[in-house]
Formats: structure tokens, C-alpha cells, sequence
């Protein structure tokens, strides 16, 4: 017996909100509270290989360790206070992603690597159990991300988690915004052996769509990328690069970009020169990725505590799939 | 035989000759990139004309794109990189170095003005 009131639909959200600490992701929030939700993920399972199961994420992004400079001269205040943040979630995320530039490029010998060692050390303070990452251009783009690959392994690899399958893309070790060939090719093998529905999450730096071009918010082969997913029908990419909250759909792919810890840009629809946007010493977290609004009085911030500036996201709508093909749940 | 091979010959020498004439009359215009500008830091075009872009760099390895113009280079150092370009459209557009170059990197445009 179907339970009248479950929207098919929302079973396989990929739902997002801001939680004050980039963007806190819940995956299938619903497929284990009914009887329905646990029948449809026994049938993606067999579709996919493996059913998709309740958990949650994080994206942070942009956090420039090493950066100094009048658009934020609180260094890694923000990044150390979105770790604190995280941690004092009332459920610990199963994995925290970063969508690049951890660094700030140095071009003083050593200071590069030391700055790569701060980031390993402040992220050492997760209590999330995976933490994965992919390089932004000021992390990889001087030295072909060879610093970056000594400090914290491959830039492009995927992996699988409860059901779905993460796939980090590097577009900036090339120095342009690009993927690359090879990476093309490594993408297409590993898509593979997907069937259409598999629940599939991209995180990479850049936009991979022409978001604004003439200030390098973009991916030159992105296109490819984007071609090689689209028969994929729950596909959701997060990105950084920006430093600012967006949120973009073209075809049935969704996009996300995270706000920055370090810096905002401003709206690229707002017809103003590409500049950070200035620094508040009264708000010192304004425009960033730390926007926590209250705390309790055990200084740990509570769900209604914690200020949720984006709508649900509805990034994968598999079930659809199979209404389609007419498959019977 | 013979006719046709010297045919052929006139022909080739007609189409080189026609090809030096208009590589003449297009205008070339040099761009120098260096850390973190392009110089000169504006470029003046005319909508339908053509113009061929020389463009170096002086030190690290820079890009220079724009899309509406369908510009796309690197501009490594010791090579010169030549792009013809031919505005369709009127405006005010920015070219930026799309190759990572430095902590100034984000600034370095070339603003192009079509008329």
C-alpha cells in the first residue's frame, strides 16, 4: 500500500541548503522513512549496483590559506570558523568537499608548501570522517599542480558513497580553464559503467558553463564534459571559483557554486567591475561562507539557529526515470 | 601536358601573389603581455575589418581570449602567436589573459573598442 502523501519525486533529491559553512547537502533525505522510499531504493540498487542511502555533506570552497589583503585581513578566521561550525553540527556530514583554491599562491621559495601544510593542519580539525578535494588555479595553475599532487595526492579521481558516485574534475592544472583531453577521455571511461539513472555528483573549480566568460568564469572544453554527462539523468556539479552563492540549470543538470572563506565577488549581473567586495570589520563573515546567526548557550549552533539562505535543492529526480519506462514500484 | 602544368604554375603564382597583397593591406597590430597588463592596454577596431594580432609575451606564459571576437591563445614566451580577427559587432569588449600568471592575474585585461 502507497503511502497517498509521498511525492515520488523528492525521493531522490539531492536537497542542499546553506547552513552557514559553505553548503550542507542531504542526499535521499526520505528514502528510508517509508516503506515506499525503501522499495524504490531496492530498485535503484539493482539498477545502479548499490541503493542509495540517507546521508549528508558539505561543500566549502575558496578558503586561500596565505591570503593577506584589505578584502579580508582576518587570514583563515572564516575557514577556522566554518570547521567549528561543521563540527558542531547536531550529525556530523559523512564527507566534506572542497571545490578548490585552499591556497593562495606564493611565489617566495617554500612558502607555497607551508601554506599547503596550514591547510592540511586546519583541516586535521574536521571531525567529519572523509574530507576530498579538488585544486583551484592558485593552488595548481604556476606549476602544472605538481605542489598540489605532493600535498594531497591525484587532482581528478571518483568515488563511490552510499549510492552515489563522486567525480572530482580539475580545470585549472592546465593553466586555462580547461579539462583536458585526457581528463575527457579518464571521465568517459569511469562513466562507464553507469546505467543512466546512477546518482552522479561532479565537484570541480571553475564553472563548467559560460557563466561569465570576460571574467574567466568559465571551462573552454566544459561543453565536452557537459556532453559526455548529459545521458546521465541525476546529475548535480558543484563549483567554487566564484566566491559567491549561484545557482544555474541547463538541460537536466544542475550547477551550484559555493560562497568563498575568504573574499565575496560581487553579482556578475550587477554591472559593476569585477572586484572583491570590501571588507565589513563589523561583519567580518558577511558575504562569506560562515553565517551563522545565533548560537545556543552551549555555543553550539542548532538547526534553527543557523541561517539557511537557499531553497531545496532538486538536483537528481531519478524515480522519474522509471515512471517513464514503465517500470512498476 | 605541358600547358596544363604551366596553367597550373600561373595559377599557384596568382593565388601567392593575391595572398602577400592582402597579408600587406591587413593591418597588424603587436600586443605585448607581461605581469599582469597587456600592452597597449586598448585596442581600436573597425567593424569589418580585419586585423592581424601579434601578440608575445615578455616573461611567464600568458593567454589572451574573448570570446565574442573568438580570440583563444596562449602567448608563450620566445614564440609570437598571430590571430586574425574580424569584428562583426560594435561595442566595448574585454580580452583577459585566461593562462594563470601570477597573483595579479585576475586584473590583466585589454579592453577592445569596435567602432
Amino acid at each position: 500500500m502507497r503511502d497517498p502523501s509521498t511525492d515520488r519525486r523528492t525521493f531522490l533529491k539531492i536537497a542542499g541548503a546553506s547552513i552557514g559553512a559553505g553548503a550542507l547537502f542531504h542526499v535521499a533525505p526520505l528514502l528510508a522513512s517509508t516503506a515506499e522510499g525503501r522499495r524504490i531504493a531496492s530498485l535503484l540498487g539493482r539498477q545502479n549496483g548499490e541503493a542509495p542511502k540517507p546521508f549528508s555533506f558539505v561543500q566549502l570552497s575558496d578558503t586561500h590559506v596565505g591570503f593577506s589583503g584589505p578584502p579580508n585581513p582576518t587570514g583563515t578566521a572564516a575557514f577556522e570558523k566554518a570547521i567549528q561550525t561543521i563540527n558542531a553540527l547536531p550529525q556530523q556530514p559523512d564527507l566534506v568537499l572542497f571545490s578548490g583554491d585552499l591556497t593562495h599562491e606564493s611565489e617566495k621559495p617554500g612558502e607555497h608548501a607551508d601554506r599547503m601544510r596550514l591547510f592540511r593542519k586546519l583541516v586535521g580539525n574536521v571531525q567529519a570522517p572523509v574530507v576530498r578535494m579538488v585544486p583551484g588555479e592558485h593552488d595548481a595553475g604556476l606549476d602544472g599542480g605538481a605542489l598540489y599532487r605532493d600535498a594531497f595526492g591525484e587532482s581528478h579521481y571518483s568515488f563511490d558513497h552510499k549510492g552515489v558516485h563522486f567525480v572530482a574534475l580539475d580545470n585549472v592544472s592546465g593553466g586555462r580553464p580547461n579539462v583536458g583531453p585526457e581528463q575527457l577521455a579518464w571521465l568517459k571511461k569511469d562513466l562507464s559503467r553507469f546505467p543512466a539513472t546512477a546518482p552522479i555528483v561532479v565537484f570541480t573549480h571553475r564553472p563548467l558553463f559560460d557563466l561569465r566568460p570576460d571574467w574567466e568564469w568559465f571551462t573552454g572544453d566544459g561543453d565536452e564534459v557537459l556532453n559526455l554527462l548529459s545521458p546521465y539523468e541525476n546529475v548535480t556539479v558543484l563549483y567554487g571559483h566564484i566566491h559567491r552563492h549561484h545557482e544555474h540549470t541547463e538541460g537536466h543538470i544542475a550547477h551550484y557554486a559555493a560562497r568563498s572563506l575568504i573574499f565575496a565577488f560581487p553579482d556578475p549581473e550587477a554591472g559593476v567591475p569585477k572586484k572583491p567586495v570590501p571588507f565589513d570589520k563589523d561583519r567580518p563573515f558577511a558575504n562569506l561562507g560562515v553565517r551563522v546567526v545565533g548560537e545556543s548557550a552551549e555555543a553550539r549552533p542548532r538547526v534553527n539557529d543557523v541561517e539557511l539562505v537557499l531553497a531545496e535543492h532538486a538536483g537528481t529526480v531519478g524515480v522519474q526515470q522509471f515512471l517513464k519506462k514503465g517500470v512498476s514500484l | 601536358m605541358k600547358a596544363l602544368a604551366y596553367a597550373l604554375i600561373l595559377a599557384a603564382a596568382l593565388v601567392s601573389s593575391a595572398r602577400a597583397r592582402d597579408n600587406e593591406e591587413t593591418r597588424v597590430v603587436e600586443i605585448v603581455a607581461k605581469r599582469f597588463e597587456f600592452t597597449p592596454s586598448t585596442l581600436s577596431l573597425k567593424k569589418g575589418e580585419t586585423v592581424r594580432l601579434r601578440v608575445r609575451s615578455e616573461d611567464v606564459t600568458h593567454g589572451l581570449f574573448l570570446r565574442t571576437l573568438k580570440i583563444d591563445t596562449d602567448i608563450v614566451p620566445g614564440e609570437t602567436r598571430e590571430v586574425a580577427v574580424t569584428p562583426e559587432t560594435a561595442g566595448t569588449f574585454t580580452a583577459i589573459c585566461h593562462h594563470f600568471c601570477g597573483s595579479g592575474h585576475g586584473g590583466m585585461k585589454l579592453t577592445v573598442v569596435v567602432e
